[in-house]
């Protein structure tokens, strides 16, 4: 059907497809570390050795009731459902931080339960719904 | 189907049909943008900003399409050599680079009220400038390499490479951790957006689809009534 030069083209490039695909693959994967944008509480409980130095992100779920605003600086834990971390902050929140929804917290790790941010972002869901679906939902909970 | 698209025929083709398909897009649109802005409801959490999704995600459908199609193109053109299929390839880029300005800005807009900064390096986001790079590099390719046999196969190992960007970008957000959201609408699941702001979603991914469409058709005449004359004037 094809001619001889065309299948070689074919073979070579099928070939080259494979290798590149290969090479790709064990980069990403050997950066893992510089390609997740932040760590989860469990990710820093197993860690080694705690990055006390080193500007990081944590991030996870606000716990239920964990916020404690005093003035400007707010306090709140951070959870993954296996590990926690507490959080401490200074200054204004994202107005979508709240509690049960995502966070990401930047700044450094004091220890492996404590952590000082100077940032907050809050990380918004793949869910989009009207707030009388949301009512509803909450109310046949 | 493919026959439609050999260079006689699209010089045959009609500049009516193209403004028949103009007049649907412009109601789609219009329909699309009322739905959206109007009648759509505000989310439960982020209020109205959830509006800029209605441009943004059709936005960035197409620039991963586009880039899609232009890295198969290549593909078959490093292949089997033919000369009219990278045409179709260089004529869609422009329009793939737009929507992913668009997507890139849209994006930033939304990410500010909602996670509170304009941008971040995760893995979504960079990826995204990555394509972004690509198109300017294919399209520069093609605008400063005068020969045409060099520019079409730089421009189309070029399209190639930047083939493997693309799962990269669509999958990034469930390999790694990233400040982006996860894709609401998969083929494998319900989606995660109510019908009420899904409807619109759709509505405007079809308008912006027929008016790349057109974009693609207008620009692919051109290059092929340039190719033609090149060749007839034995430039190149």
């Amino acid at each position: 059907m094809f001619t001889q030069k065309v299948k070689s083209r074919i073979i070579y490039s099928v070939i080259l497809a494979i290798l590149a695909i290969t090479v790709l693959y064990i980069t990403l994967k050997s950066l893992e570390e510089n390609v997740v944008y932040f760590y989860s509480p469990t990710d820093i409980y197993n860690k080694t050795s705690i990055l006390s130095n080193t500007t990081i992100r944590v991030g996870g779920l606000v716990k239920e009731k964990s916020i404690n605003k005093k003035g400007t600086s707010i306090n709140f834990i951070i959870t993954d459902l296996k590990n926690e971390i507490i959080i401490s902050y200074k200054g204004l929140v994202p107005n979508l931080f709240s509690e049960g929804k995502g966070v990401i917290a930047e700044g450094k790790l004091k220890d492996k339960k404590y952590f000082v941010a100077d940032k907050i972002l809050a990380k918004h869901d793949e869910n989009y719904m009207p707030p009388e679906v949301k009512k509803a939902l909450e109310d046949s909970k | 189907m493919f026959k439609n698209f050999l260079p006689n025929k699209i010089l045959a083709l009609n500049n009516k049909f193209i403004f028949k398909i103009a007049k649907i897009m412009i109601l789609v649109l219009f329909v699309g943008i009322v739905y959206s802005l109007f009648i759509s409801p505000p989310d439960y959490i982020q209020g109205d900003s959830v509006r800029i999704m209605y441009v943004h995600v059709p936005s960035s459908f197409i620039a991963l399409g586009c880039f899609a199609f232009i890295g198969i193109v290549s593909i078959c053109n490093l292949v089997f050599k033919i000369k009219f299929i990278s045409l179709m390839a260089k004529s869609l880029a422009p329009v793939g680079l737009i929507f992913t300005i668009i997507s890139i800005v849209t994006g930033s807009l939304w990410g500010k009220p909602t996670w509170g900064i304009w941008w971040a390096w995760d893995a979504r986001l960079t990826s995204m400038a990555i394509l972004l790079f690509f198109y300017l590099i294919y399209i520069l390719t093609w605008k400063f390499v005068i020969n045409f046999k060099k520019a079409n196969t730089i421009s189309s190992i070029i399209a190639v490479i930047g083939l493997f960007n693309l799962p990269i970008i669509k999958y990034s957000v469930e390999w790694w951790n990233t400040l982006h959201q996860p894709s609401s609408i998969t083929l494998t699941s319900a989606p995660a957006i109510h019908y009420t702001m899904l409807v619109p979603l759709l509505i405007m991914l079809i308008g912006f689809t027929i008016y790349s469409v057109i974009i693609f058709l207008m620009r692919y005449k051109i290059e092929i009534m340039k190719f033609k004359l090149n060749k007839k004037n034995k430039i190149n």
